[in-house]
């Protein structure tokens, strides 16, 4: 059996230990080299560390990442909160709304990115002229702007993924008992109520897992980025993803940037944790 | 319509006509309230669509309008000699195809062993893989360039291709599908003497075909949709997918507007296609993989 076992896991496992396992501990043997494409590996220590936390352009990046994360987690989750509860009722027309909710998801954010940056041209851009007409106005175009190019993207990012979590909320809800609501309504409960009271608590763990969710996929931000700023103007838009890719495959700086990498990993992977306690607590608790 | 309050008293009929109506107005302002948010969420698909018809003097008129006021299908025909469109569609289905074929049978391989058979080892397997779930891949970007690299594979769909072979994440769902499965046919086709190779394949596989059907789906638009490692792994347009090869052309000529969005709206299709065709399975792929 043992040996079957281990046939069966075979492929798999060359594949994961060869191009996901080994490249993980490789770019961390990496970081503390001086290493381009063209010069052989120079050990330097810490080197890259020390260089990086004094580089002004990682803390650049790395405060575009929060507050991209801060800033797009919550609006997303709550939006998708709202739009679970709003197509959860029956109307006319609801699988549509639905579908074009979710649309967005499985579509390239690669290729729709370059519809939303001619959307916001100054010139051309039917969503510039409208954001003008409400007294909006920015002459060089929102995503030139070093005050609105990041709020911009991150707006795109909530569009995007806001379908997706909507699906597992509305999974959620109709996994609610109906007579659970029924009873609150018979105790007098109002709609608020009845939403502050049953509900929310009930999809509480919809709401752990899809936090997480957003927060790590958004510290991983790239490619609405590329596309419509290329991480700019004046690095405006510059995240931890971007600045990996400028430092290592426009710079050919392997090291540095694999040192970026390895900051990256230890973020994400302390965030991931971190959520696996909280669920390990939880499935203790009730 | 008198169906919608069958408790009212007979003989209260204003108070039950005004219930129906106020009932009826709230529906009313429901469809028109979510068409609207339906409409806003495709604004950016509608547009691509609209524009991908328009002439180049219709698209840059101020102030920019929605609707197309002539029709053209220039820009599907320019989109084939401006880019290397063809070369470009064929690298994405290579690409997109074969890694969802290879890693559905890689991961099912795999999922099959943790799920279904017990042996020395196998907690220790299971938790590398959902340690690799919480890892980053772009960790890996730098030292998988550079091995591929040095063996001449960067440049290449089979470069692409092979890295992608099989998924951590596709491993972990088809463990939790194929856990739930109930032990007796297994049990006897065992009886009968047949191998687990057998059982795999003729009674595990044929079961999970919607879970499989799925889990192809993800494998196929988050590869057809991929931007960063395609774009890392193509130093030209010749060897790029179609969302590294729209971005790279936007790069160098941003004002062809037309002519992107027709090759955009191509670009897409494929995918919305294949999502429209099985979407009630994928969205309850997603649901079921959000409640566990």
């Amino acid at each position: 059996m043992t040996r079957t076992a281990w046939l069966f896991l075979t492929p798999s496992l060359v594949v994961l230990i060869a191009f996901t396992v080994y490249p993980m501990i490789q770019a961390g043997y990496l970081s503390l080299t001086n290493y381009n494409l063209i010069r052989a590996a120079q050990w330097v220590g810490f080197a890259n560390y020390r260089q990086l936390f004094a580089d002004p352009a990682f803390w650049n990046a790395f405060e575009n990442t929060v507050i991209y994360a801060v800033g797009v987690t919550p609006v997303t989750v709550v939006l998708a909160l709202l739009l679970a509860i709003f197509l959860n009722r029956q109307f006319v027309g609801r699988g549509f709304v639905r579908t074009a909710i979710f649309l967005p998801f499985i579509v390239s954010l690669g290729i729709i990115a370059i519809a939303w940056s001619f959307l916001l041209d100054p010139n051309i851009g039917l969503v510039s002229y409208w954001l003008g007409k409400v007294g909006l106005v920015s002459k060089q175009g929102l995503l030139s702007d070093p005050h609105w190019a990041l709020p911009a993207v991150m707006f795109v990012g909530v569009w995007k993924n806001v379908g997706f979590y909507m699906v597992m909320y509305l999974a959620g809800l109709q996994s609610i008992p109906g007579d659970l609501q029924e009873a609150a309504r018979l105790d007098g409960a109002n709609a608020w109520q009845r939403f502050r009271s049953v509900t929310l608590p009930l999809l509480s763990n919809q709401t752990m897992l899809v936090s997480v969710m957003a927060l790590i996929a958004s510290l991983q931000a790239f490619d609405q980025i590329y596309v419509m700023t290329h991480g700019g103007p004046f690095f405006r838009t510059e995240t931890l993803v971007m600045l990996i890719y400028r430092e290592g495959f426009q710079n050919l700086q392997f090291g540095y940037a694999s040192a970026i990498s390895w900051v990256l990993l230890i973020f994400v992977f302390l965030l991931s944790i971190l959520q696996f306690g909280y669920f390990q607590r939880r499935q203790v608790r009730y | 319509m008198s169906a919608a309050n069958p408790t009212a008293v007979p003989g209260s009929r204003t108070r039950r006509h005004r219930v129906i109506s106020t009932r009826t107005l709230l529906s009313i302002v429901t469809t028109v309230a979510g068409i609207v948010i339906g409409l806003a969420m495709l604004l950016p698909v509608i547009w691509m669509v609209f524009t991908a018809f328009k002439p180049e003097n219709d698209i840059v008129t101020f102030p920019p309008e929605l609707l197309p006021r002539h029709f053209t299908l220039q820009h599907f025909i320019d989109v084939w000699d401006r880019i290397p469109f063809a070369r470009l569609y064929l690298n994405t289905i290579l690409f997109a195809g074969a890694v969802t074929v290879i890693s559905l049978f890689f991961d099912s391989m795999a999922a099959y062993a943790l799920a279904r058979l017990q042996f020395r080892g196998r907690e220790i397997v299971f938790v590398g893989i959902l340690i690799l779930l919480m890892l980053p891949f772009q960790v890996t970007l730098v030292p998988l360039y550079d091995m591929l690299n040095s063996i001449g594979l960067t440049n290449t769909v089979p470069g692409m291709i092979i890295p992608r072979m099989t998924n951590a994440f596709g491993i972990f769902f088809l463990r939790q599908f194929f856990l739930a499965l109930p032990n007796d046919l297994e049990e006897a086709a065992r009886i009968d003497g047949a191998g687990e190779w057998r059982i795999y394949r003729q009674i595990i596989l044929p079961i999970a075909k919607p879970a499989l059907l799925t889990l192809g789906l993800f494998h196929f638009q988050y590869n057809w949709n991929d931007l960063l490692w395609p774009l890392i792994m193509s130093s030209d347009l010749d060897n790029a997918t179609l969302p590294a090869g729209l971005a790279l052309f936007m790069g160098q000529h941003v004002v062809e507007y037309g002519l992107l969005m027709a090759g955009s709206l191509l670009a897409l299709l494929p995918v919305v296609i294949f999502f429209l065709v099985i979407q009630r399975s994928f969205v309850a792929g997603i649901a079921t993989t959000g409640i566990k």
